[in-house]
């Protein structure tokens, strides 16, 4: 008899903590918490979501350099440093090794921005379930941008202490390849995120940017040689592409690459203007595709 | 005395009751020339179960998102606790929970985070988030699942665990999209069972379904919706009063004979309506109808005498059933 009584209590004042009761957070407060921080809000849930496949992260992000540079710097190296006694005054280990890292970082942007966004959208459908919270859909896309740019962060922070390890970066600048590298990332990723938004089936689009956009840029925009190397007719592909940009700033904090001040505000202001206006874009297409 | 303030008493309680939470006017959502919502009025009073009954393509999800801004709307008005879902967004979302009618939870998070990282979507605070997480695995009877993967759990489960999720901002409204589809009769009643304990405790339901069982379950009051528009409203017993007879003979000749036979059963009942593979026959007394038709020598296969369901209205309004 008295057992029931409890046990009747005790579900009387379980119930009352699911239905509404004026909560921990009043619904205003939620609302003005989310209407300032839901970009961020979002991001942390992304960054949660990565750890799914961190161990991926975190052996690509140290195996990748280690290769490069076993194979690149040291291999490569040699025969360069051998034949024409390096490249632009300083050995092919150190000339190589900046845009080494920058075209790692960026190549990660063509994976981040692309299944996972059709993911969102089609498969997982997170970004609907997202915008069904007090979150905008804009602030969902900046949400991506942000927490894949930490991603970028951390995987340039491990690249660089493996060229730091290697002596392949002489200056004492050369942290500065964390944030170039981050920005040039999203200055590829951050269209190629408004791109994704836009594609409602998934076809060979995204197999297509990964052979012939991101490997293109890989090997004819100055990673491996300078690009004043390569003949007139082919050299736009450095300038069209971020990766160039970030690795030519890359150089110039790494060894000191000498450079004309003005190309390197050209290069600076590309990659910004890259990323903010992808940013800018893929607000737009998720808003639109999120309150159809 | 007692009298005047009981009359003051009920009166109070019912103003309180007849807030309409949300409430629609001449809602009209359209697709280039598809008119998806085609003109809708209604309201939605507090603590009420209200449900949206339709086949596919009624319009009755379409309606749900212009409910929470996730769908902008064409013309008309809508309010939602006296806010504009369109430009009041995150506040009229802070409000609702919304079960959306494909589960979209995080399939590579564990069962309890996918609460959790929901939750922080609202600004609630971790702390506040543990506990409630906990809470609601219980009410949703996923305790022991807590730690395990998403993709490991039943889709009546999954659907549990999408319902626990659209209650973590304690919500006033809980916007439920077709809640049972695709679960087996034994989820069903499961998750029955959980939304009546909400409904018990005052949450206001906003329920889509094209199953007339689960609208008779659920629903305080409905309208029955076709091709964007509301063909009908009421409770489930008004409608069924007013739009069929109290109860129904299914009789089956076999898909040959039906037809052949339908003319020689025109008298027998108010009202009949033929199906590829059986005959309705409408009447007060379903016994009574069934002498007739074997007194005139007609032997059906099979017979069935059964109380009228909501299914039947949506067949006498449209002319079809609700499943095709």
């Amino acid at each position: 008899m008295t057992d029931r009584a409890a046990s009747t209590t005790s579900v009387a004042t379980d119930s009352n903590r699911l239905a509404y009761t004026g909560g921990a957070v009043p619904a205003a407060v939620q609302a003005r918490i989310a209407r300032r921080w839901g970009w961020w809000l979002y991001a942390q849930y992304r960054l949660t979501s990565m750890r799914a496949y961190l161990q991926t992260i975190v052996i690509r992000s140290i195996g990748l350099p280690l290769l490069y540079l076993a194979s690149m710097g040291l291999g490569l190296g040699a025969l360069v440093d051998a034949g024409a006694g390096g490249v632009d005054g300083v050995s092919y280990l150190v000339f190589v090794a900046p845009g080494l890292l920058v075209s790692s970082i960026v190549m990660e942007a063509s994976g981040e921005f692309t299944y996972p966004v059709m993911s969102g959208f089609k498969w997982q459908k997170h970004f609907f379930a997202a915008s069904a919270s007090p979150l905008r859909p804009g602030q969902i896309s900046v949400g991506e941008v942000v927490a894949v740019g930490l991603r970028f962060m951390a995987e340039s922070v491990v690249f660089w202490l493996a060229l730091v390890l290697f002596g392949a970066v002489p200056s004492g600048m050369s942290w500065l390849v964390i944030p170039i590298a981050t920005l040039a990332a999203l200055a590829f990723g951050a269209p190629l995120l408004a791109f994704s938004a836009t594609q409602t089936d998934e076809g060979a689009q995204f197999a297509f940017i990964q052979r012939f956009v991101v490997m293109p840029m890989f090997l004819f925009a100055g990673t491996f040689f300078p690009l004043a190397a390569m003949p007139w007719y082919l050299q736009w592909v450095g300038w069209i592409s971020p990766m160039w940009h970030g690795t030519q700033l890359a150089r110039i904090v790494c060894f000191g690459m000498p450079n004309p001040a003005w190309l390197t505000v050209l290069h600076v202001v590309v990659l910004l203007v890259a990323a903010v206006v992808g940013t800018w874009a893929a607000a737009r297409i998720f808003t639109r595709r999120l309150t159809r | 005395m007692p009298g005047i303030r009981f009359q003051f008493l009920s009166d109070a309680v019912g103003r309180l009751l007849a807030v309409s939470v949300i409430q629609a006017r001449s809602l009209v959502k359209s697709y280039g020339d598809l008119n998806a919502v085609d003109g809708i009025d209604f309201d939605v009073a507090a603590g009420e179960s209200f449900g949206l009954l339709g086949p596919n393509g009624a319009g009755k999800s379409t309606t749900m998102r212009m409910i929470g801004g996730t769908s902008l709307r064409t013309s008309g008005t809508l309010s939602v606790l006296g806010m504009d879902p369109e430009t009041n967004g995150p506040d009229v979302r802070a409000n609702l929970g919304v079960i959306p009618q494909q589960d979209n939870l995080d399939t590579e998070l564990r069962v309890r985070d996918n609460l959790i990282t929901y939750g922080r979507y609202f600004g609630l605070p971790r702390s506040y988030l543990q506990r409630r997480a906990d809470d609601l695995l219980e009410f949703a009877q996923l305790t022991d699942k807590a730690g395990e993967k998403v993709d490991n759990l039943s889709g009546g489960m999954k659907r549990r665990l999408t319902i626990a999720r659209g209650l973590i901002n304690e919500p006033r409204i809980l916007l439920l999209d077709e809640p049972t589809t695709g679960l087996d009769p034994q989820a069903r009643h499961i998750l029955w069972d959980r939304l009546f304990r909400l409904k018990e405790e005052g949450v206001t339901l906003v329920v889509t379904t094209h199953f007339m069982d689960e609208a008779e379950q659920l629903c305080d009051r409905l309208v029955v919706m076709d091709h964007g528009r509301i063909v009908a409203e009421g409770s489930p017993l008004q409608l069924i009063r007013q739009y069929s007879t109290r109860e129904v003979l299914e009789v089956r000749f076999g898909s040959e004979r039906n037809a052949v036979v339908v003319e020689q059963l025109a008298d027998v009942a108010e009202r009949l309506e033929v199906l590829p593979d059986r005959i309705l026959l409408y009447t007060d007394d379903g016994e009574a109808a069934l002498e007739r038709v074997t007194s005139r020598g007609l032997q059906p296969l099979t017979s069935l005498v059964r109380r009228a369901s909501l299914e039947d209205v949506f067949l006498t309004l449209t002319g079809r059933s609700l499943i095709d």
